[in-house]
């Protein structure tokens, strides 16, 4: 029943231009990036050669490739999950799913895996960018993977956020909005706090992601990234029961 | 139409409360295999929420509700598996094509993969959609639109179809086609339909419960509803008219009146059959009848009467 609706959600996605446009945007301004920081590396190449321990291609390629395609998720993410459920709500089709013999938490986690179904093709156009260096000499594939995992989980900790605040309201561009804003303060937290023992700084996505930025697979990072996507999925089921409730 | 006894569908002393408004009130409803059964109210009477609530989109604040013996609040996935649903505005993906949106909703009701191509097509055939499979949905007109949300309901074959007045919005034609889909549809499944539009329950309907303010104020089968709308009073029409004084003064006559259309009611007195005596006095005054007609209340009148509104009736979805 999840890959059903899975399954549809991905369909539905390609049948409106936005994926396209969202594929296509990402893919367009990803691939500059790469190719820039491409160049930058055969341009510092000689100079690179006399450190001591030099730094490998996947370093200041991919990983700065990664770097960027999750600062671009963030602000894309938001405009994929504003549909899941404000856009269903208002156009009165939630009643399908919620009268069809399914449970409010397959209906959640379907549209969950669906969206992350997506995202994944954007990963997967990020790993063949950098999988095509290998055309010039030999990669640290441990880092690619790290990048990969941690983007993987760091765009489910997104879309997890925004499918729960799309459940709150009808009106998309308020989810889009509010989805945004909480995901853009969850990332810069570490910026506006100075101590760097302070609890707050625990809860920044963007350090949490950082290790695996850097080929860290830390379990702290990895329980964190998954918690907080379970959090706000079971968060996401009880609101849509509670919806049966309110009075 | 045959009627078997078993009870598909069974509510009782259903109640909703919004905040402080009592949207529906103690409803006690009974539906049997191969009925239809109209829920008529005005605006705001609580069939919406009703339905809403008898297909598990609404947990009520009280009271039970069981599906061909299934409690809908315990079990809710068996019991949903047995009812198709069309809402006031029909649950359509405008982006998929009518097949994919049928395809989509047959996986959902757990229809099995190999019977569901000819679900789809059947579901189809019934809504008079065979040509319109690789249609965008978004791209159908509104009538079109409306029989995709009915093949949609009966695609799964449930044994309760709950349609949500499923003729609002569509053009004389197609009332008619989507009434007659519905009397065909019943002889397999339990229908139950909420609508305004009065002459739609007695196309259609075998009984009727009117809804008024969240709670049930008539409840009969549509002979019954006939029957209390009949009347002794007599509708007549004159090639050259009597003076109002000469019709009263035939036994059994209590009243006459002229209408604006130039006919005249007479209101018989109780328990008296006037009609012959006026024929007789017609023929010999050489009064020329020309027409002479039971005078039925109006089921406009019936249901206004049951629904009057004596305070400002609280605006309830």
């Amino acid at each position: 029943m999840i890959t059903t609706i899975a399954w549809k959600e991905f369909r539905s996605l390609f049948a409106s231009p936005l994926a396209w446009i969202v594929l296509a945007v990402m893919q367009l301004i990803l691939a500059w990036v790469f190719l820039y920081q491409l160049s930058q590396y055969i341009d510092n190449l000689p100079r690179i050669q006399q450190l001591a321990n030099p730094p490998g291609i996947t370093e200041i390629v991919v990983a700065a490739l990664f770097g960027f395609a999750a600062i671009l998720l963030l602000m894309a993410v938001p405009l994929l999950t504003m549909r899941l459920f404000s856009e269903e709500q208002r156009n009165k089709t939630l009643t399908l799913l919620l009268s069809a013999p399914v449970s409010t938490t397959e209906i959640v986690l379907g549209k969950f895996v669906g969206l992350l179904l997506f995202l994944a093709l954007v990963l997967g156009l990020c790993v063949l960018m950098s999988a095509s260096l290998a055309l010039g000499g030999p990669l640290d594939w441990g880092l690619i993977a790290a990048n990969s995992v941690g983007l993987l989980l760091l765009v489910g900790a997104f879309a997890a956020l925004g499918l729960f605040i799309s459940s709150l309201t009808q009106h998309t561009v308020i989810a889009a909005f509010a989805t945004f804003g909480a995901l853009l303060l969850l990332w810069i937290l570490n910026g506006l706090v100075q101590d760097p023992s302070h609890a707050l700084l625990y809860l920044s996505l963007m350090k949490h992601f950082d290790s695996f930025n850097r080929g860290m697979v830390d379990t702290t990072d990895l329980a964190y990234l998954l918690l907080f996507a379970a959090t706000f999925l079971v968060l996401t089921v009880r609101q849509l029961d509670a919806k049966r409730l309110q009075a | 139409m045959p009627h078997s006894p078993d009870i598909t569908l069974s509510a009782h002393r259903l109640t909703r409360r919004y905040g402080n408004i009592l949207a529906v009130a103690e409803l006690d409803l009974e539906l049997k295999r191969g009925e239809v059964l109209g829920l008529l109210g005005p605006n705001g009477a609580g069939k919406s929420t009703t339905m809403q609530m008898l297909t598990g989109n609404l947990a009520p604040s009280s009271g039970s509700i069981a599906v061909c013996g299934i409690d809908l609040l315990e079990h809710p996935k068996q019991a949903k598996a047995k009812i198709g649903y069309l809402p006031e505005t029909p649950p359509l993906y405008r982006e998929l094509t009518v097949d994919e949106f049928l395809t989509f909703c047959g996986r959902l009701h757990k229809v099995a993969r190999t019977a569901l191509r000819a679900a789809v097509t059947e579901a189809k055939a019934r809504c008079g959609l065979s040509d319109m499979g690789r249609r965008l949905i978004a791209h159908l007109s509104k009538g079109y639109q409306q029989r995709v949300g009915i093949a949609q309901a009966i695609l799964h074959k449930p044994d309760v179809l709950i349609l949500d007045e499923p003729t609002a919005g569509l053009d004389p034609n197609q009332i008619r086609e989507i009434r007659a889909l519905i009397r065909e549809l019943s002889s397999k499944y339990s229908v139950i339909l909420s609508t305004h539009i009065l002459p739609e329950v007695e196309t259609v309907c075998d009984r009727v419960q009117i809804l008024h303010r969240g709670k049930i104020v008539f409840a009969d089968s549509i002979e019954g509803l006939r029957r209390s709308r009949q009347t002794e009073n007599l509708l007549l029409g004159f090639a050259r008219p009597p003076a109002l004084q000469a019709l009263q003064a035939i036994p059994g006559v209590k009243d006459a009146q002229l209408l604006e259309s130039g006919l005249m009611l007479v209101y018989s007195a109780p328990n008296s059959a006037p009609a012959e005596a006026i024929a007789r006095a017609a023929v010999e005054n050489n009064w020329g009848l020309t027409q002479m007609s039971p005078e039925r209340t109006r089921l406009e009148d019936v249901f206004a009467e049951l629904t009057r509104l004596d305070t400002p009736n609280e605006k309830v979805a």
